[in-house]
């Protein structure tokens, strides 16, 4: 039984293969090679262009490195995983503007490292939640977040109010931030311990007010400081373009 | 057809008898790829559970989802799936090139830095330490182990190609050097970072640079560590398991140089919509696109490889997990373009769609492939029949039903979840404002999720107790030659 078309592509087989056995198959070294050569063209029109190209404008400076209990606040929010719940993007999208404001502008990232856009809402995005909320809420958001929030899923955090930071600890971080390129400066070994007591003191006094007790340092204050800090620099320079 | 000069056909299995091939370093891989596979789908059912009922979480540090989550998925890739790819690399590349293994003690450090290294990603991401990156989440000094493991497989691979005895590299050995390669590229590239303390670092791209650089990474990972090593198993396993040459060494030449010069690029399809430059964006979105055609000459061939093999797959449980898994890798790498797309992005994205999506990749076609290859080979290189012959077939149902709820399920929940974040009233305001309504609505998809999941763990636990009996048990050992369920 034959069959024509299966012929002749059994026929073009043969001939393409004749090509493609003497130019790669029999030479492993070329092949190699060549297919790294064909995975590297995409990677390197895509990413290097990123690498020369400044493409997060400091455009007049509005956006300022986190301080040092942020830096601690964000650290614990990437070691809890918040990114596997909560995106840090607010797309240019009527929905999107209306349930969380401006959408999310290059240059409001451009101290983050890592990067935590995320990947899944399970939880609402976390890109304009600095101000929305008082401290206190956060407090109790997190230790429950069905006290703040009902019909929450998000798991309980109580820990965070129980550990305490290491300055040591966050001046590495805070050291390690300015070898990367932020631009923190002066004497980090004695101005970072003084620069968390002071921004934890604050956040702490203004829990009291709400009948919290607690100390500077405490996890919890670190990430409160990091949560309310979230677009609060986007928010003040969009509002301002707004007025004018 | 001459089968010792074509390059379409696999050499016949009864030579391996003969020759002296490394096959405890297989069963090595075997052993731990059963394991880690059943580790990381419990964390995955238990995850799920957290979502369902969010007490799950028990309170703990080291259960809470956020910490569980990069725990399932590391282990679910690089444990349970990177153990399959070395398991298949091995056995198939000694019979394809006719030669043992380049060496021994290479093998043996492969073997278990690369367990040593699972071991401590399953320690350190439940304590919460990690990196922050999607796939990426392991902290800077098990990054630095995974780069020395992966080039002492490196030299082990291609020292093997270089004192093989067959000259021409048959398309299998094409999509593991691929896998070989670019996943050296994309892990070195993505990683560096600069060290603060033992257990946390920080990258040296910021922001959207860092977003680039991890979804080139990301999207790869899938592309080169769930595609291109499991597409070249199927190169190898299938033409064997049917009994049928691939179906056309032209399409296979085309589909391979395609899939991985068009790969590479597709990336920036994890953030559209985002601040990244519109041109980045659109590229991403476009390659996407494009890349359906070569992954769809892939699921075309090995289809098509059993033309006039069709009756087989009513009897043979190992061809029945192949055609379903080939079939949920062609119709993922429909969906993927799809959601690609900026428009269909702008609805998925962020959703349970998302979850559904890789969950017919990973459940569907990676984890299909893979209970194929183990179900033929343990008869093979034990020399014995399966203990229990029916319970594939039982498997197959169990995890194929459990598949359909579980992905069904996911876009539903994604598509109401999507349609109602953006829905407006005859005012243009939301008409969901509040959040947690919408969080409430999925809990009967979080639930059934829950039960097709676990459906699919109940399959794998079978299949582990099934093999597990095959090479303990008493039976008398049968030819190598037997088939695995006939």
């Amino acid at each position: 039984m034959t069959n024509p078309t299966r012929d002749a592509a059994r026929q073009s087989d043969k001939t393409y293969g004749k090509l493609h056995r003497r130019l790669f198959e029999g030479r492993a070294g070329f092949f190699t090679v060549s297919m790294t050569i064909a995975v590297l063209i995409g990677g390197v029109a895509e990413l290097v262009p990123f690498f020369t190209a400044d493409y997060t404008p400091e455009q007049g400076g509005w956006v300022t490195p986190y301080t040092p209990l942020e830096v601690a606040g964000r650290d614990i929010y990437v070691r809890e995983g918040c990114y596997t719940c909560h995106s840090q993007m607010v797309r240019p999208m009527r929905a999107e503007l209306l349930r969380y404001g401006e959408w999310t502008r290059a240059a409001e990232y451009r101290y983050d490292r890592p990067f935590q856009l995320g990947s899944r809402r399970i939880g609402p995005d976390l890109q304009r939640i600095g101000g929305k909320y008082p401290d206190a809420w956060h407090y109790e958001h997190m230790r429950d977040a069905r006290s703040t929030s009902p019909g929450s899923i998000m798991p309980n955090y109580s820990w965070l109010h129980e550990n305490t930071i290491d300055p040591d600890d966050v001046t590495r971080s805070v050291r390690a931030l300015q070898r990367v390129g932020t631009p923190y400066t002066g004497d980090l070994e004695g101005g970072v311990p003084m620069s968390l007591q002071g921004q934890g003191e604050e956040i702490v006094s203004r829990l009291a007010e709400a009948q919290i007790e607690t100390t500077w340092d405490r996890e919890i204050v670190a990430l409160i400081a990091y949560l309310q800090r979230l677009g609060r620099d986007g928010n003040a320079y969009l509002s301002q373009e707004d007025s004018q | 057809m001459k089968k010792a000069t074509d390059p379409v056909s696999v050499p016949v299995s009864s030579e391996a008898v003969d020759r002296n091939y490394d096959d405890a370093i297989v069963k090595m891989f075997f052993t731990a790829t059963v394991v880690w596979g059943l580790v990381g789908m419990l964390v995955g059912v238990l995850i799920a559970l957290q979502l369902a009922w969010w007490p799950a979480n028990l309170g703990l540090p080291w259960t809470s989802f956020g910490r569980l989550r990069p725990l399932h998925t590391n282990a679910v890739i690089f444990a349970f799936a990177g153990n399959v790819c070395f398991l298949g690399i091995y056995h198939s590349m000694q019979r394809l090139l006719k030669v043992r293994m380049f060496n021994d003690l290479l093998s043996r450090i492969h073997f278990w830095g690369w367990q040593s290294i699972i071991v401590a990603a399953a320690l350190t991401l439940p304590l919460g330490m990690t990196q922050g990156k999607e796939y990426a989440e392991l902290i800077w000094p098990i990054d630095l182990a995974i780069a020395v493991v992966w080039v002492v497989f490196g030299i082990n691979f291609f020292g093997t190609i270089a004192v093989r005895k067959v000259k021409h590299l048959y398309v299998a050995i094409w999509f593991y050097m691929s896998f070989v390669i670019t996943i050296a590229m994309l892990h070195i590239v993505n990683s560096l970072a600069i060290p603060a303390g033992l257990f946390r670092s920080y990258p040296i791209y910021a922001g959207l640079t860092d977003a680039l650089v991890q979804w080139w990474y990301g999207h790869n990972a899938v592309g080169f560590f769930l595609t291109t090593p499991f597409l070249g198993l199927m190169y190898y396993y299938l033409p064997k398991a049917a009994d049928r040459p691939v179906f056309s060494y032209r399409l296979s030449i085309i589909h391979f140089w395609a899939l991985v010069f068009i790969y590479i690029w597709t990336g920036p399809h994890h953030l559209l919509y985002s601040a990244l430059p519109d041109w980045a964006q659109t590229v991403g979105m476009v390659f996407s696109v494009i890349l359906i055609a070569p992954s769809w000459g892939g699921m075309l061939n090995g289809l098509l490889t059993l033309r006039g093999a069709w009756d087989k797959v009513r009897t043979d449980p190992v061809l029945k997990f192949m055609v379903v898994a080939i079939s949920f890798y062609g119709m993922s790498t429909f969906e993927g373009p799809m959601m690609s797309i900026r428009a269909v992005n702008g609805l998925a994205h962020y959703t349970n769609w998302v979850i559904g999506h890789v969950h017919s990749g990973a459940l569907g076609w990676v984890g299909m492939i893979s209970f194929a290859i183990l179900y033929w080979l343990v008869p093979q290189i034990w020399h014995r029949p399966l203990a229990n012959p029916k319970g594939p077939t039982q498997h197959f149902w169990l995890a194929t039903i459990g598949i359909v709820i579980y992905t069904v399920s996911m876009w539903a929940a994604g598509l109401m979840e999507g349609v109602q974040w953006r829905q407006v009233n005859e005012v243009g305001l939301l008409s969901h404002p509040v959040f947690l309504d919408i969080v409430a609505r999925l809990r009967p998809f979080y639930w059934l999720r829950l039960a097709g999941g676990a459906m699919y763990l109940a399959g794998a636990i079978m299949m582990a107790i099934n093999l597990w009996r095959t090479i303990r048990g008493p039976g008398p050992p049968a030819r190598a030659t037997q088939p695995a369920a006939a």
